[in-house]
């Protein structure tokens, strides 16, 4: 496998790190009261959404989920506007409408997360039919859980865009639960890769604790997807090591299976990694990981800074 | 008698039928190990086994079809949606299939089903976590809407479901769940179809559905401090709709004030007003009046939320302004 660029590798460093401390920090402020309805973090699953998105090019789209604080910040999304939503204010992403599970950013290719699990598959197929329709070199990068594969907006959406051989990467990932629901007994098959094969689609399973085997996959991917031939399935085996949402009492799962994953922390591995071709990079990764927590130190003082939304204004953006 | 919340009386009520009637299984998103998000099927599973309480893949179509078909075999299935938002990936096997096989069947197969979910806004779960879509389904013929707005209807509306031949769509508001009350242990009914009288009165008349329920009996003490005495009528089951309670009481206090969380446009509110103003207009003093939510997608913003959904103030103005 060719190499990855180091600079490559530091930016995915970085990001990883900016969306384990986002999280960390939503989690702060909920049991602080100061952010409500429901958190759904990405922590252990960082790999993912920066390997894949590391690998997409300007002009490209993703669609995300309820999970989606990870595939923001993976795109590039702003920390400010991404914390000053969660807490509600007019200065966020969606002016304080949408919260945690509706962040959308157009520009910088982010169609939206999602409440309705599977709900975002079938659009991600569309925006993939208008880039074909445009000619453009373009793809979309959807995301979905495990658990959105049991859906039928998950089949209907993959038969169209093989069908269509559309320029779309469908990121599975499977992190074993949909809130207290073991993979094996929701899904009757191990490999959820094999899913795509019953569409005659390209697949390929992928460590996705790994962040630069995602990240190779994904661009090896989407090399397929805009030679026209037609949409791959990667899917990404991972783990949630936190709850479902932030109060969860994870009453489902063995703790000490917990803590096996703990320790396959896909941050840990990418530092190692990088350490062990050259040690001297020790002090660069730590001034990464200094300036992160600056930039979400910054995020929490402009979201609790920033106004609230007039509730005159509460029926405004309902049609244009 | 024993204290329960919301969420235990549905429990018990559950546990009952259980016990009592092999035909009834549960099937939902999450009901096994977790005992579904709310905690109302927790321990069932060890209790009555994987076959009668089967959790599922998140699949909200197959869900209600598999009860579907179920019932038309003689079983009691409760399904369980776990929000009503979720309903709308279910709405074929609910609109098309179970509301009508009754009727394209000229009665030959009955389809005794309950679909129990939950909405309600007031979590910032926003728009699609927190919708009022029970209207969607009063406008169906051939299913009956419920709606309890306390422990001890939940538990008595919801056994009626239960023995009920018809497909029922049973919607609990979120934020009773932790709401207690008085509830008798031992098993007892309440009819569908029938509202109830929650407190007597002669100056106006107010329906109020679910968790707006609550609000209006919250204003009572600011009500009766100010010499107003309204009637307040839980409709309980909004669809059949129990017309005549409703009517009776308009007859004696000529004014209508209808209170729920859902939009106005086209929604039970809608039809109520329409209803008693075709058959009651020479009763009414004024204008019969509805109370509703905003028409918006819920916000996720605490103050917008807020502003979406009638609050008890609201209540209070509104009844100034019919009388
Ligand atoms: C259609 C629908 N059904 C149910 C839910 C409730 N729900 C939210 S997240 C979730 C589990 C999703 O599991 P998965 O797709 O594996 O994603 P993960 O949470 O593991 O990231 C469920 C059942 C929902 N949001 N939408």
């Amino acid at each position: 496998m060719e190499e990855v660029d180091i600079k490559v590798l530091f930016d995915i460093y970085k990001k990883m790190n900016l969306i384990r401390k986002f999280e960390q920090k939503a989690i702060q402020l909920y049991w602080e009261g100061i952010n409500r309805g429901a958190l759904h973090t990405y922590i252990g699953e960082e790999a993912v959404a920066v390997g894949v998105c590391s690998a997409l090019r300007k002009g490209d789209y993703i669609s995300s989920t309820h999970r989606g604080h990870g595939h923001c910040l993976a795109m590039n999304g702003d920390p400010n506007l991404m914390l000053a939503e969660l807490l509600g204010k007019e200065n966020g992403y969606c002016r304080g409408r949408g919260g945690s599970m509706h962040i959308a950013d157009l520009d910088l290719g982010i169609l939206g997360a999602n409440g309705i699990v599977g709900g975002g598959i079938p659009m991600a197929v569309g925006a993939a039919m208008a880039l074909d329709y445009q000619e453009k070199s373009n793809v979309v990068a959807c995301f979905f859980g495990d658990g959105a594969t049991s859906t039928g907006a998950f089949h209907e959406a993959l038969n169209l865009a093989s069908i269509w051989n559309l320029p779309i990467l469908f990121i599975c990932e499977n992190n074993f639960y949909a809130i207290s629901t073991c993979v094996t007994n929701a899904i009757a098959i191990q490999d959820l890769a094999n899913r795509a094969k019953a569409y005659g689609m390209t697949s390929q399973i992928v460590d996705g604790n790994d962040a630069i085997q995602v990240y190779q996959e994904t661009k090896k991917a989407r090399d397929i997807a805009i030679s026209g031939n037609g949409p791959v399935f990667l899917e990404c085996k991972t783990y949630r090591t936190e709850g479902h949402w932030v109060a969860d009492p994870q009453i489902y799962r063995d703790r000490k299976e917990v803590e096996e994953w703990r320790k396959k922390c896909p941050i840990e591995a990418l530092k190692n990694k990088i350490l062990q071709k050259d040690v001297s990079k020790k002090k660069l990764l730590e001034s990464i990981e200094k300036e992160v927590e600056q930039i979400i130190l910054q995020a929490e003082k402009f979201a609790k800074e920033s106004p609230e939304p007039n509730p005159k204004d509460v029926q405004k953006f309902v049609l244009v | 008698m024993p204290i329960m919340t919301f969420a235990e009386a549905l429990r018990n009520a559950l546990y009952i039928e259980m016990k009592k009637d092999p035909k009834v299984i549960l099937l939902g998103e999450d009901i096994g190990v977790l005992g579904n998000v709310f905690g109302v099927t927790k321990g069932f599973l060890d209790e009555f086994g994987c076959k009668r309480v089967r959790s599922t893949p998140i699949s909200e179509a197959a869900i209600t079809g598999a009860a579907i078909g179920a019932a038309m075999l003689g079983m009691h299935p409760v399904a369980e949606i776990m929000y009503v938002d979720f309903t709308t990936m279910a709405m074929d096997q609910i609109i098309n299939q179970a509301a009508k096989m009754r009727y394209m069947s000229a009665g030959k197969v009955k389809v005794p089903m309950v679909l129990r979910t939950q909405g309600g806004a007031g979590s910032g779960e926003a728009a699609q976590h927190c919708q009022s879509l029970e209207s969607l389904f009063i406008h169906v013929p051939g299913l009956k809407v419920v709606m309890p707005s306390n422990p001890y209807d939940a538990k008595g509306l919801l056994l009626s479901a239960i023995r009920d031949e018809n497909p029922v769509i049973f919607i609990e508001h979120k934020l009773l769940y932790p709401i207690k009350g008085e509830v008798p242990e031992e098993e007892y009914t309440i009819p569908l179809g029938k509202a109830e009288i929650k407190k007597e009165g002669n100056d106006l008349t107010i329906v109020a559905t679910s968790y707006m329920l609550q609000k209006v009996l919250n204003t009572l003490p600011v009500l009766d401090n100010e010499g107003i005495y309204p009637e307040v009528i839980d409709p309980r089951t909004l669809s059949p709709l129990d017309t005549e309670t409703i009517f009776q009481s308009i007859q004696k206090t000529h004014h209508l004030l209808v209170v729920q969380e859902s939009s106005a446009p086209a929604s039970f509110a809608a039809e109520l007003l329409a209803v008693v103003s075709e058959n009651l207009f020479d009763y009414l003093d004024a204008p019969p009046r509805r109370l509703c939510g905003l028409s918006v997608p819920i916000p996720y913003n605490k103050k917008l939320e807020d502003a979406s959904i009638p609050n008890e103030k609201d209540i209070i103005n509104i009844i100034k302004d019919i009388l």
